[in-house]
């Protein structure tokens, strides 16, 4: 031996003793199902969760997740205080976490999205931390930079495997693509997966992986199947959502990219849906096809992929229960991790090899500038989601909203919040009229020969303020109750308390 | 001059809120506000007040509109045209439409209302015909008044009265179509067709606008806004159209330019007739979203 | 010169609509009570809408409850003015103050 290391010039290497007992606790035969903990508070006693620490969890479950609700529970019961809490999303469904907030267990919030009472309570002043709102691509940068460190991940499945092997596109509550999981599952220090059932091993193609997962518990229910697609899977009968789907489709008619191998990605919702199949007809009509379609992945997405129209789904998240099936049926649709979808520090980001986007705003204002998660009121009320990822890197990318909501302008003239740099924003599609980034002359001088209607965007705020009235100043404390990260985990903007 | 593009008069019914501050986004060439059928007896004072503003409100200012206002013989009728003409309507609608004597009625008051409040402005009546007795009587009432600017029929009633009901093939309606046709053109007004009441039902309704637009109608009344594109689209000229259009104002503005007094195309002499229906069917194809701003 | 009233409502608890309830009281003067879905932005220019509405109409000793569901100016001004008609019991409205 002493010759070995002399030879090898170290003092590592370690004889051979007998075979399985080098690697601390592996033997041969250990039970194959150690893994599988009785309880969810077994599985937490297991991962070595302590106070101050960092818990995650993935949002595919959206509105119909049951999941971070029970975990938050069982950890609040056991006794934790001052965790930090680091989910991809929150939906309305997590309104309990102000519970959570207010009996200490949670003391601070990484997220994308803050809706309903608890993005109401968090603007009054819940917390003393300011929420840190990050995109989807600038989640997994935090994560790899080392600012998100997550101790233990907590990742809800329709089916697992006692070993760890995991999917989202069968079982119970289908929830599809699991791309924002996986990233918890491939740098949390301690991975437990929590399934609805439990499938022979190897269950296979799995997209959260066995040498991911320390411990797998099954749990009655993750999800509640009937809430967890996001939004309408009909087509709309809204004549505002079908009139702003009609100017979309015509504007991307138009726009210079719709050509054979063009790719798109659009979002949830009515007028997104309907641009999709508005657009389908126009695919058909003039014979074109495109390379893929991105992101969050609707049922009219694969309905365009089964008839041809687009050759390749990439989903990050399926948005209803046709886009969670198919994403275990058809070979050319996809799953891909946040990483893979949107890290601006990723080797590669699909959004880079993106033509199209479409999204939604909150707000507008005359800078091009977008607020997707304060209300007009400035309440926390929405999702950073993959909006300024997406916005940055595609060719073109498109904003659509109705010019007001009722009473209250969508066009203004400082957003509440900004999200979305308006340097990034290539076009705003309002049913009152459509406004293109002064920076893209060309565009603009394209679609006005196409016949669209276009104009300034003060025009459009003009005539939002002349529909509604001048709004009064929402007024704000000092305290900072969210921070706004842009992609790179730099500070875009903040939210006040409101006064 | 040119005649105004009455594609599409979309129906709002006065107490329909929501609508009423809509619908001028889905840009109808005529916007019908409804104060009769579509409004309840109980709320005929709210849809009157809320028309009455709406037709002063600014998102109206650059859209035609009308309001179908009650029948001069119940309590609401001329009230509500007290309130529209102050307010500035551009067409009164008259509901049930029987004989002249219902045009000159209500062209009376109207009178008599604008002269009370001083206003300039000459209100156009619109006729609707929804009797058999209205049928007879089309070709009298589409010249009965100056104010005439045309006679849409009101299909619902009128099979009621012809003990029949409507079909897709709209068998039907043939003799009340082509009579209305008739007396419209016969007095230089515009025909315009009865609603199609399944929104959902698009093959039925373009066909049923292929029919209406092959027998010479100039457009239709529409009850939802999603109806509006299917319209402008099958009314939309045809590209050959559009490339002879552009030729003939092309050949028009060369012989201009050129001092010469007789145009002609392809060694035909193009007459004003022509040169205007060139025109019309460039503004056409604008309006239907064929053509970009520069042609 | 005030008017005698009777209480009366106007509008629906629709989206962009607003429910207006008139209620002619002993006090003197205009009193406005407002619950609105966007009272953050323009509580302040809705009350000033009824209170000009209700002024120009010439009614005094009564109270204005407006429950706004998001309503255009226009609107807000219509239901009022159907309310306090109604509450008048008059049909025709003196058209040159509306």
């Amino acid at each position: 031996m002493k010759d070995l290391h002399q030879q090898f010039n170290t003092q590592e290497l370690t004889p051979i003793n007998a075979p399985f007992f080098t690697c601390k606790e592996k033997k041969k035969g250990e039970d194959r199902r150690a893994k599988l903990c009785e309880s969810i508070e077994e599985s937490i006693k297991r991962s070595g969760l302590q106070d101050g620490m960092t818990i995650s969890f993935h949002h595919a479950f959206r509105g119909g997740d049951l999941l971070i609700n029970n975990v938050m529970n069982v950890i609040a019961k056991m006794g934790f205080k001052n965790l930090t809490l680091a989910s991809s999303s929150l939906a309305s469904v997590n309104d309990p976490v102000i519970e959570h907030i207010k009996n200490g267990v949670v003391t601070q919030i990484y997220t994308s999205g803050l809706r309903s009472k608890l993005g109401e309570a968090i603007s009054k002043g819940l917390m003393e931390k300011p929420v840190q709102i990050h995109s989807h691509g600038g989640r997994v940068h935090l994560i790899q930079s080392g600012e998100l460190k997550i101790d233990v991940a907590f990742l809800g499945v329709p089916v697992c495997d006692a070993f760890g092997n995991a999917n989202g596109y069968s079982g119970r509550s289908k929830c599809g693509s699991l791309g924002y999981a996986m990233i918890d599952a491939q740098h949390a220090e301690y991975v437990i997966v929590l399934t609805e059932s439990l499938e022979e091993y190897p269950n296979v193609p799995a997209s959260l992986h066995q040498d991911q997962v320390d411990a797998v518990v099954l749990v009655d229910e993750v999800g509640d199947p009937s809430k967890i697609g996001a939004g309408e899977t009909r087509m709309t009968t809204n004549p505002k959502e079908l009139l702003l789907a009609s100017h979309t489709a015509k504007l991307i008619e138009h726009s210079g990219l719709f050509k054979e191998g063009f790719s798109i990605q659009t979002g949830t919702g009515g007028a997104s849906l309907a641009t999709t199949v508005f657009l389908s007809e126009k695919m058909e009509e003039k014979g074109i096809h495109a390379s893929f379609g991105l992101g969050g992945i609707t049922g009219t997405m694969v309905y365009m992929l089964k008839r041809g129209l687009i050759k390749t789904l990439l989903d990050v998240q399926s948005f209803d229960e046709f886009a969670a099936k198919s994403l275990g049926e058809n070979k050319n649709h996809i799953e891909i991790s946040a990483n893979e979808y949107a890290n601006p520090s990723s080797k590669g980001a699909a959004i880079k090899q993106l033509d199209i986007v479409v999204l939604s705003a909150l707000e507008v204002d005359l800078d091009f500038n977008v607020n997707v998660i304060t209300g007009s009121k400035g309440f926390l009320r929405g999702a950073s989601g993959g909006h300024s990822d997406t916005a940055a890197e595609a060719k073109l990318s498109i904003i659509v909203a109705p010019l007001t909501r009722g009473r209250l302008p969508t066009v203004t003239k400082r957003v509440n919040t900004i999200v979305t740099p308006g340097s990034t924003v290539d076009v705003v599609i309002t049913d009152q009229g459509i406004a293109v980034n002064p920076k893209n002359v060309e565009l603009k001088a394209r679609l006005k020969k196409a016949g669209l209607q276009i104009v300034e965007m003060q025009e459009l705020y003009d005539r939002a303020i002349a529909l509604c009235g001048e709004p009064a100043e929402i007024k704000y404390a000092d305290k900072v109750v969210a921070v706004i990260r842009y992609r790179d985990g730099s500070i875009i903007d903040v939210v006040r308390q409101l006064a | 001059m040119k005649p105004k593009l009455r594609r599409s008069m979309l129906f709002v019914p006065g107490s329909n809120t929501g609508m009423v501050c809509n619908a001028f986004i889905y840009k109808p060439d005529t916007v019908m506000f409804d104060l009769e059928d579509s409004v309840a007896l109980s709320e005929k004072d709210s849809a009157r007040m809320m028309v009455f503003h709406a037709l002063q409100h600014f998102t109206y200012k650059d859209i035609e509109t009308a309001v179908r206002v009650n029948p001069l013989d119940t309590p609401f009728g001329l009230l509500d045209l007290e309130a529209v003409i102050r307010a500035g309507v551009d067409i009164v609608r008259l509901p049930k439409t029987d004989t002249v004597e219902d045009v000159l009625d209500m062209e009376r008051e109207i009178e008599r209302i604008e002269i009370k409040i001083g206003s300039p402005k000459k209100t156009m009546l619109l006729a609707a015909i929804e009797s058999a007795l209205g049928v007879v009587n089309a070709v009298d009432i589409a010249r009965s008044s100056t104010r005439m600017m045309g006679i849409a029929l009101g299909a619902e009633d009128f099979v009621r009265d012809l003990h029949t009901q409507r079909t897709k093939e709209g068998h039907e309606l043939m003799a009340a179509r082509n009579q209305i046709l008739l007396a419209a053109r016969a007095a230089k007004i515009g025909a315009f067709d009865s609603i199609f009441s399944d929104v959902k039902d698009k093959e039925g309704f373009m066909h049923e606008v292929d029919l209406i637009k092959g027998l010479g109608f100039d457009g239709k009344s529409l009850i939802n806004p999603n109806q509006i594109p299917w319209l402008h689209s099958a009314f939309a000229p045809s590209q050959k159209n559009i490339n002879w259009a552009i030729e003939v104002l092309e050949a028009a503005k060369d012989a201009k330019e050129r001092g010469l007094g007789v145009i002609s195309l392809d060694g035909k002499m193009v007459d004003a007739p022509v040169i205007l229906r060139a025109e019309w069917i460039m503004d056409l194809a604008r309006a239907s979203g064929v053509l970009g701003e520069e042609q | 010169m005030s008017k005698k009233l009777e209480t009366a409502h106007a509008g629906t608890l629709e989206s962009s609509d607003a429910f207006v309830r008139v209620i002619p009281v002993d006090a003197k003067g205009i009193e406005i009570e407002l619950e609105s879905s966007v009272e953050e932005i323009y509580g302040d220019a809705i009350r000033a809408r009824v209170l000009e509405t209700a002024t120009a109409m010439s009614v005094e000793g009564v109270k204005i409850i407006v429950q706004d569901k998001g309503a255009l100016d226009y609107v807000i001004k219509a239901r009022v003015q159907t309310a306090i008609l109604r509450a008048l019991g008059e049909a025709e409205p003196d058209w040159s103050v509306l």
